[in-house]
Parts: structure tokens; C-alpha cells; sequence
């Protein structure tokens, strides 16, 4: 009969990118369960929201979180304008989309690489981010900011791209799909990736609904369940199709990962090609006073935003659930009975945002 | 493009357990469990999906009376409840994983239930003129 | 399985050099919209205080009485609603990013005297 140990694992550990504490009972090297526990970055943004005007709480709301911070920003917009009645220009809808796009793919690029550096593949890492400066370029260029953009408002967008820089974007895509294509086929064939994640970490089919996963989570599980299909925003006119495998390990969720990068360049191309003109911004006035849960598709999964106002220039409540607080206890489920060595690599594979699990 | 209106259903506490079970056996999703507070009312609500429609459940809540949990049904619940139990105090019973309180840690308890918070500016130090 | 694919990285990584910026010793890419610090033209501020009321992180304060505007640099995380708001257009955001300081940075303007003196204000910084 061996002995149990606890071993802390986190906040601080050079292999997380983010600060998350499990604390995991081992027997010999295979781990018997897990029990996390948060807290370390939380700043009450929440409760920030009585405080401050409506129509400026939108830069607070871009900076829960800094990977998937555009698209923060847009779903908390869209909740107001729902409440209040606005109904934004098809062109901002359009901008909104493009935006978002490239924001997935900076998101889905920075994950890849952390991944890497994650089983110890440096090299292939610095490749990962070297591609995403290319995008982060693209970011600057339009919008001022390479990580937090700042150009969402109640009512639309407040920057505009001309005719000039979308010919300009449309031309670097052929050169983006070529180093998508080699770095996936890096993760797809090579024998190091495969035999670190080939196998470990299933999460089966009716475990994942039933436990309430969300993203490429569960789209590696066999589920086709993608927010972009009910045609939010711009998303009903871009032929949107989800990217679905069925193996259920981590070698799934990292191939539906990077295949959703080549399914942005799709919706990117068909977005500039049918973007139509048109003004970017609708006027805004009076107070909202409503509630209503907003949803989007993050790079992470599904995020709603919840908004209740009762009239006041301030809103009364305004709460967050994150992707990653959804995926909380599935990666609890995955992480039983796994050996000590794959617990970096399942934690990364669940893509954990906690600066916006706490915000 | 408007998106398609909600439909948020008020129910009493005691139906609560056997709505989540017809839930459970439809084949819906947990999405999520908030709580909104107006005054010193409390409300909590359950966010259900399937086929990408939401639809939601409601129940009026206190800091004195415990909710019945729903993790024996959804297990994925009882993140949202310890975080609930957290933040503004009310009490759940029968948790499949309790924390007691420290799920998430904050120099206060119940941050967002009690109006015991004061913003205090405070002068940067080292000022330069 | 594909043969030469390092090698054929290796000998175009001797060639171009590397793919980095040495940062700070030589300067940051910026375009025409990069936001990196703000900055305020006192001749023309009538110290309203809208900068004031609509800074999603209290940076700025200004005083009527004084004639000053006081911006805490590292407070200010640069999103530009002040800029949006000021009725006159004296708030503006320059390109370049700001060298790292050990200690936060008040900015302090004081306006022109009211009475049209030629002398303009002074800035302090620190």
C-alpha cells in the first residue's frame, strides 16, 4: 500500500503562463485527484461598474483580459446596445468581425507557442510568436494598440480601415496560410508532439456535455457547439463552418486549435470581400435600463456578459463568465489518473485565461 | 443585427431541484449560475443551452436561507456555487466539492454582499514636483 | 517526411540576422496611430474638468482655482477617452512609448495667467 502525498502545484511554476494553484494528491508518480483553487489575480472589475459611466466602462471592459481582450470589449457592447435598442451599422459589424478574427488567430498563435514551451520545444515556440508579429503588425497599423485596441464603443467602432489598407491586409494572406500550413504540419507529424500528447488527458463524448466544457474543449470531443453558428454580429453572411475531431485527447484540441486558423483567414477574406460602406458609429443617448445575457465566441469558448441597468448613467450589475471557469471541471476530471510529468501539458491544453477567469 | 429576445422563468426554491432534473434528462447544458443583487435582495439565476438557444431560471435569494445545490445533478456547478458562496455570502447546502469559503481568497469576506467597501483615494508616494 | 527542413532554417538564420529589436538601444516600430503617452497643450485648456470625470483609471486631476493639470503617468493606461471628451482639443497622444521609471510620475502644467501676460506656463515634469 504506497503512500499519499500532496503536492502543490502553481501559482508560480515556470511551466503556467497564468497563476492557478491545484493542489494534487499523488500515489508514486500517478495522480489520484485534483483540487484547484483561484483568487490570486482577482481585482473586482465587477464591482467597478457602479462606479463609472456606461459609455466609459468599455475601455475597463477591454482590459479584463489582455489575449482575448477585442473581443471583451465588443460582447459587453453588444449587450448594451441590445438593452438600450441601438442597432449598430452593417459596416461596424463587418469591422467588428475582421478585428476579431485576428484577434483569434494572435490568441490561437500565442497558445500554439506556450504549448511548445510547455513540453520543452523552445525552438518551435519562437517560431509560433515570430508568425504572430506579423499579426500583432496588422493590429497596430489599424487600430493603435498591438494587444489592447480600443476602438469599441456603444454603437459601433470608432476607427475606420479604407479601401487602401483592406487591399493591403487581403495581399499578406496568401504568406500567413503558408506559415500556418508549416507549423501545423510541425504539430501534426512530429514524434516528439505526438508521443507527449497522443492519448493523454481523454475527456469523453457525454462526459464533456454533461460537465459543461466549452470551446475547442469540447469541439475536440466530438461536439460541433461554436456561438459564431447562430450568426451574431457579421457572422450570418461569412459562411461560418465549426471545426469538429472526435479523438478526445490533447492532440484533438490542439489540431482543432490550429485549424481554426486557416478557418479565420477564410472569414477574413470573405468579410473583406463583402464588406459593405457605410457609416461606423450610431448616436447614443439616454440611459439604458433592461437586462440581458450577451454571447460571443472567444478564442478560449463561449462568453456571455451579463448587463442590468435600471436607468442611471451607471449600470447596476455587469457579471463575466469566462470560458475558462467552464472548463474548470473537465480539466478536474482529465487530471485523474494521469502521471506527474503530463499535468503541465494538460493544463495547457484547456488554454487557461485566469486574469479573465477572476477578472 | 438584433439578437433573438431571452426568456427568464421566476420559480419558487422548492421547485428548483425537480425543474433541474427535467432539465437534466432533455439533454441540456449548464451554462452558467450568476447572482444580481438590488438593494439588499438577492437573485440567482441558472442559464441553460441546447441547440444554441439559452433559456434561464430564477429564484429570489437570501444571505439567511441555504439553496438546495444542484452539483449531484450538474457537477460542473459547483464552481459557480462555491464562487456564489464567496463573493456575496449565500449559502448553498450540500456542495459535492465545498470549500467553505475558500474557493477564492480575498482580504474580506463576501466582497459583494455586504456594503461594507469604501473607495479611498490614496496620494501616490514619492511625489516629484 | 520532409529532409533538409533545419537545415535549410539554419542557413537562412546565418543569413538575415535576427528577428528581434533590441529594445531600448535601438527605438520601437510605431505607425501613424500608436498610442504611447499623453500629452496636453495648457495654452489652450479652460479646465473644465471633463478629462477628469471620464477617466476609466482617475489619473488626471485639475484644479479651476490653480490653473493646473496633473496627470499620474502610470496610472494612465492610454485609452484616449479623455482625448474624445475635451471640448477644445488640447489633449493629444504621442507615438512614442515612455523610458521605465522606478517610481510613479506626476506630470504637473500650469496654465497662463488669465490677465493675457506674454510668458507661457511652466511645465514640471519629472
Amino acid at each position: 500500500m504506497s503512500k499519499q502525498i500532496i503536492v502543490p502545484f502553481g501559482p508560480q511554476h515556470p511551466v503556467l503562463p497564468e497563476p492557478i494553484h491545484l493542489d494534487l494528491v499523488l500515489e508514486d508518480e500517478r495522480v489520484i485527484e485534483a483540487i484547484p483553487s483561484i483568487g490570486y489575480v482577482h481585482r473586482g472589475l465587477e464591482k467597478l461598474v457602479e462606479k463609472r459611466d456606461y459609455k466609459d466602462y468599455v475601455f475597463i471592459s477591454e482590459r479584463i483580459c489582455g489575449i482575448c481582450s477585442f473581443i471583451h470589449g465588443a460582447t459587453y457592447c453588444q449587450g448594451v446596445e441590445q438593452i438600450m435598442g441601438i442597432e449598430i451599422p452593417r459596416r461596424a459589424e463587418f469591422l467588428r468581425a475582421i478585428w476579431s478574427e485576428y484577434s483569434r488567430m494572435h490568441s490561437h498563435l500565442l497558445w500554439l507557442g506556450c504549448f511548445a514551451d510547455g513540453m520543452g520545444y523552445e525552438n518551435l515556440f519562437m517560431n509560433c510568436w515570430k508568425v504572430r508579429e506579423k499579426i500583432l503588425d496588422v493590429l497596430e497599423r489599424t487600430t493603435g494598440g498591438r494587444v489592447i485596441q480600443g476602438v469599441n464603443r456603444v454603437g459601433g467602432v470608432s476607427r475606420d480601415m479604407d479601401a487602401a489598407e483592406l487591399k493591403r491586409i487581403e495581399g499578406e494572406i496568401p504568406g500567413l496560410r503558408d506559415d500556418f500550413t508549416e507549423l501545423t504540419r510541425i504539430f501534426d507529424e512530429d514524434l516528439t508532439v505526438q508521443t507527449r500528447t497522443k492519448g493523454i488527458g481523454i475527456l469523453p463524448k457525454d462526459k464533456a456535455w454533461d460537465l459543461g466544457a466549452v470551446g475547442p474543449v469540447i469541439r475536440g470531443s466530438g461536439h460541433a457547439v461554436d456561438v459564431r453558428s447562430t450568426g451574431y454580429g457579421a457572422y450570418d453572411e461569412l459562411d461560418f463552418k465549426p471545426v469538429v475531431r472526435n479523438e478526445a485527447d490533447c492532440h484533438a484540441r490542439c489540431l482543432v486549435r490550429a485549424e481554426e486558423l486557416f478557418t479565420s483567414l477564410d472569414l477574413i477574406e470573405n468579410a473583406i470581400d463583402r464588406i459593405p460602406a457605410g457609416d461606423i458609429l450610431a448616436p447614443v443617448k439616454g440611459n439604458p435600463s433592461g437586462e440581458y445575457y450577451a454571447r460571443a465566441e472567444q478564442p478560449r469558448g463561449e462568453v456571455i456578459h451579463y448587463v442590468k441597468a435600471n436607468g442611471k448613467k451607471n449600470l447596476l450589475r455587469h457579471r463575466v463568465r469566462t470560458p475558462t471557469l467552464a472548463n474548470v471541471p473537465a480539466l478536474v476530471h482529465m487530471l485523474a489518473g494521469c502521471e506527474l510529468a503530463d499535468v503541465p501539458v494538460i493544463v495547457l491544453t484547456i488554454d487557461p485565461c485566469i486574469g479573465c477567469m477572476e477578472r | 443585427m438584433k439578437q433573438p429576445q431571452q426568456t427568464i422563468k421566476t420559480i419558487a426554491v422548492e421547485e428548483l431541484i425537480h425543474q433541474i432534473h427535467s432539465f437534466h434528462d432533455d439533454g441540456y447544458r449548464l451554462v452558467q449560475i450568476s447572482c444580481a443583487s438590488e438593494g439588499d435582495a438577492f437573485e440567482v439565476t441558472y442559464s441553460f443551452d441546447k441547440e444554441l438557444t439559452l433559456t434561464h431560471l430564477r429564484i429570489p435569494a437570501s444571505t439567511e436561507k441555504p439553496i438546495p445545490s444542484i452539483s449531484r445533478i450538474y457537477l460542473a456547478a459547483f464552481v459557480y456555487e462555491n464562487e456564489i458562496a464567496d463573493l456575496f455570502g449565500i449559502p448553498f447546502s450540500g456542495i459535492a466539492i465545498d470549500y467553505k469559503g475558500t474557493f477564492i481568497r480575498t482580504s474580506i469576506p463576501h466582497p459583494f454582499g455586504s456594503p461594507q467597501i469604501s473607495v479611498v483615494k490614496k496620494k501616490p508616494e514619492g511625489q516629484h514636483e | 517526411m520532409k529532409v533538409g527542413v533545419m537545415a535549410l532554417t539554419v542557413l537562412k538564420n546565418l543569413v538575415k540576422g535576427p528577428a528581434t529589436i533590441r529594445y531600448p538601444y535601438q527605438p520601437a516600430k510605431v505607425t501613424p496611430v500608436t498610442r504611447g503617452h499623453l500629452v496636453i497643450n495648457i495654452d489652450d485648456c479652460i479646465f473644465c474638468g471633463l478629462c477628469k470625470m471620464h477617466c476609466p483609471a482617475d489619473a488626471i486631476e485639475v484644479s479651476k482655482p490653480d490653473r493646473t493639470w496633473r496627470l499620474n503617468q502610470f496610472q494612465c493606461v492610454i485609452c484616449g477617452c479623455c482625448v474624445s471628451y475635451c471640448p477644445k482639443d488640447c489633449l493629444s497622444i504621442e507615438q512614442t512609448y515612455l523610458p521605465p521609471t522606478t517610481s510613479a510620475t506626476i506630470v504637473s502644467v500650469t496654465g497662463p495667467e488669465p490677465d493675457k501676460k506674454e510668458g507661457q506656463g511652466e511645465p514640471v515634469s519629472s
